[in-house]
């Protein structure tokens, strides 16, 4: 992965740690992983946590610091998404690594336990499948491999495999542990960023690190050194707050043409549906003179279009099913029609 | 050569409409790096023109020489081999294909061919981009998995490729895939605008527009400037000089659609019902896509409804537009059903609402 050009390098490539202890906010991973390092002993392990948060990060910088570099590659497999991980691989690929012993080549340095790693990375879009085909690779070679399931939700990692690892959760990173990261990539790619921009930058990224730090090159990218809030909120694909705002105004207005007005201009002018859903529930919850009642048949209706939009759905219809059934709760009108 | 190719700006300064898009490529592009990106936006927006222009900024005119290819791949997944066909656009410096071409096997395309692909280094040393670039079409198309695959595609190869995302809607490209690429939304252009554009490629070609010809032209393309263009073809070659109240054609399926809708407007009757069902087989077999044949149709009923009626029908009209997708994700494509559902239902709505007017 070595670079050719330093520049035209990510940033969240540049500035992923490389060490366990730097890793930012997950206290008690680093913990337990730096006892690791010093025991060499591991069970294994399962991270899983919203994205952006650094299961990845952690899990390749403690292969590296275990074995160095170069041992990296006859002790460790990394398999992600893009690799094909059928029931197949597992029972072919995977255990046929697993199964192999460890050499006693050391490096000085390094701890190199008497073990090889298997990294899943993304492990929550492997099939049940597949997954049921490890259960028992894992056991029958303990010995020799240690597991990483790294995933976004534990609910789609199986109960036994979960149940043979310790498990992790990565937080959401907090607003001052992601300013004091984004203000130390600030000084070293000499940019200024007032504490207004770094607020919204905390804000619109909501606790994804990644995220902020790929808008903040963008932003850096487009408008050069000194960045304001605007030209952040316009690098993420935020919604400007008066497109939702008149929304809700056409939605209020109770003239179903004019919603259906409404609806065709925001499709028109691009804004991702999902997003607006969104910033959409936002307003409604925050909204005074909006009963409670009416409030949660609106958003009730915002969670089913969500998952319709999940499975596909046109964003015009959702869109306009969404504006007509906030008309119908605002004014009162029954769910269905009753001659 | 049609007049959307022809007067399809070619560089970045040349864009017209999303002048402000263009120069913040512009800039992106001065530097030597460049993030991945994702364009989206409607239909006829401009994304295309804007990825070309940039390609071009970015390596100049030897990026213009294209050649097409239509290539086999053979793909070992272990336990059979596939053999995958895909169309590709491809110069010295970027590659352009459409991966959910490949439907269902499109997870073994993000697997292998692009990252294939995106391993390679481009040779050319002396080149001003250590990079190539892939563009990549429909992402929103591509099911999850393949997604999925992406991600890490996209990191670890980032050193020698740069991937251009391009889509109708960005809330079905996952957010994991979102948050790596730098986002830029093409808004369909205003009326103002598709005037403005008709009025110079009018004055290119020596043609004498009348007064609010092309502001006509442009408020029934829907904001979808290619299609203007289109139309203002159309009623170039039909007669010129323009009559002063001369209107484009519209296109046949949509003439087509608001007949159905009349007719289920006049009568409510499994008899029509029927009558009805022969014209959707006809509408779909000149691949006109069921969900656009579904909003043509609620877009024609609801001119005509009763403002009571509208929220069930738009209700209604979403619901078997997802059925229709889930139907597809499961059992392969029979929209027909759904189309047909439908319309049962908005009669037996229709009907039930006027009995209850009108006794």
């Amino acid at each position: 992965m070595a670079p050719l050009v330093p520049m035209s390098q990510p940033w969240v490539e540049k500035y992923r740690p490389r060490q366990v202890k730097d890793v930012a906010h997950q206290e008690e991973v680093v913990r337990v992983l730096t006892n690791t390092l010093q025991t060499a002993d591991l069970p294994h392990m399962l991270f899983y946590g919203p994205p952006g948060t650094g299961k990845t990060t952690t899990a390749l910088a403690i292969a590296y610091q275990l074995y160095g570099p170069e041992l990296y590659k006859s002790r460790v497999l990394e398999l992600n998404a893009s690799d094909d991980r059928g029931i197949n691989v597992v029972r072919t690929k995977i255990k046929d690594f697993a199964a192999v012993a460890v050499g006693t080549a050391r490096k000085a340095g390094y701890p190199c336990p008497p073990y090889k790693m298997i990294i899943l990375d993304e492990a929550d879009s492997m099939t049940e499948d597949a997954q049921n085909a490890l259960r028992r690779t894992m056991e029958t070679y303990s010995k020799v491999t240690r597991f990483f399931f790294i995933c976004n939700y534990i609910s789609r990692i199986i109960e036994p495999l979960a149940s043979r690892c310790a498990k992790f959760r990565f937080k959401p990173l907090s607003e001052e542990v992601m300013s004091s990261r984004i203000m130390h990539i600030c000084n070293e790619e000499s940019l200024n960023l007032d504490a207004q921009a770094l607020s919204t930058l905390s804000a619109i990224s909501q606790g994804d690190l990644r995220r902020a730090i790929t808008y903040l090159q963008s932003a850096a990218r487009l408008f050069g050194s000194s960045i304001s809030s605007s030209d952040l909120i316009s690098v993420s694909g935020v919604i400007p707050e008066d497109v939702v705002k008149s929304l809700l105004a056409a939605c209020r207005s109770g003239e179903f043409d004019v919603a259906n007005k409404e609806v065709s201009n925001i499709i028109a002018d691009g804004y991702p549906v999902s997003q607006l859903m969104a910033q959409f529930l936002d307003v409604i919850v925050s909204a005074d003179d909006i009963p409670d009642e009416q409030k949660a048949r609106i958003c009730k209706k915002l969670g089913e279009t969500d998952k319709c939009l999940v499975d596909g759905a046109d964003e015009y219809l959702q869109l306009l099913d969404v504006a007509s059934e906030t008309i119908r709760a605002l004014f009162d009108m029954p769910q269905t029609l009753v001659f | 050569m049609l007049w959307v190719d022809k007067y399809r700006p070619k560089t970045l300064d040349k864009v017209t409409v999303h002048d402000q898009v263009a120069q913040n490529l512009r800039k992106l592009v001065s530097e030597q790096d460049c993030p991945h990106l994702l364009f989206y936006g409607p239909s006829g927006s401009g994304k295309k023109t804007l990825i070309l222009a940039l390609i071009k900024q970015m390596f100049g005119a030897g990026a213009e020489k294209v050649k097409m290819e239509n290539k086999t791949w053979k793909i070992d997944t272990g336990t059979r081999t596939l053999e995958i066909e895909l169309a590709m656009l491809s110069s010295a410096h970027h590659v352009e294909m459409n991966p959910s071409d490949a439907g269902f096997q499109d997870r073994y395309v993000v697997q292998e061919v692009i990252k294939e692909m995106a391993k390679n280094r481009p040779i050319d040393a002396k080149g001003k981009r250590a990079f190539k670039v892939l563009v990549l079409n429909e992402v929103d198309k591509l099911s999850r998995e393949a997604q999925h695959s992406l991600r890490r595609t996209m990191e670890k190869y980032s050193a020698s490729c740069r991937l251009i995302l391009c889509c109708n809607s960005s809330s079905k490209v996952t957010e994991a895939v979102r948050s790596r690429c730098l986002n830029v939304r093409v808004n369909a252009p205003s009326e103002d605008q598709i005037v403005q554009v008709l009025e110079i490629i009018g004055k290119k070609e020596n043609l004498h527009l009348p007064a609010g010809f092309a502001a006509r032209i442009a408020a029934q393309s829907n904001r979808n400037l290619r299609r203007a263009i289109l139309f203002f073809e159309t009623c170039k070659v039909q007669q010129y000089p323009f009559a002063s109240n001369q209107v484009a054609p519209p296109l046949d399926w949509e003439q087509y659609v608001s007949e159905i809708a009349t007719d289920i407007l006049t009568e409510q009757s499994p008899k029509r019902l029927y009558a009805v069902r022969q014209k959707f087989y006809e509408l779909l077999v000149n691949c006109i896509p069921p969900e656009s044949i579904l909003k043509k149709l609620l877009t024609e009923l609801l001119k005509k409804l009763d403002a009571d009626l509208k929220h069930e029908i738009c209700h209604w009209a979403a619901h078997y537009a997802l059925c229709m997708q889930e139907h597809k994700m499961r059992l392969g494509s029979k929209a027909i059903f759904h189309l047909e559902a439908f319309v049962a239902k908005f009669m037996s709505i229709y009907k039930e609402f006027l009995v209850a007017t009108f006794g």
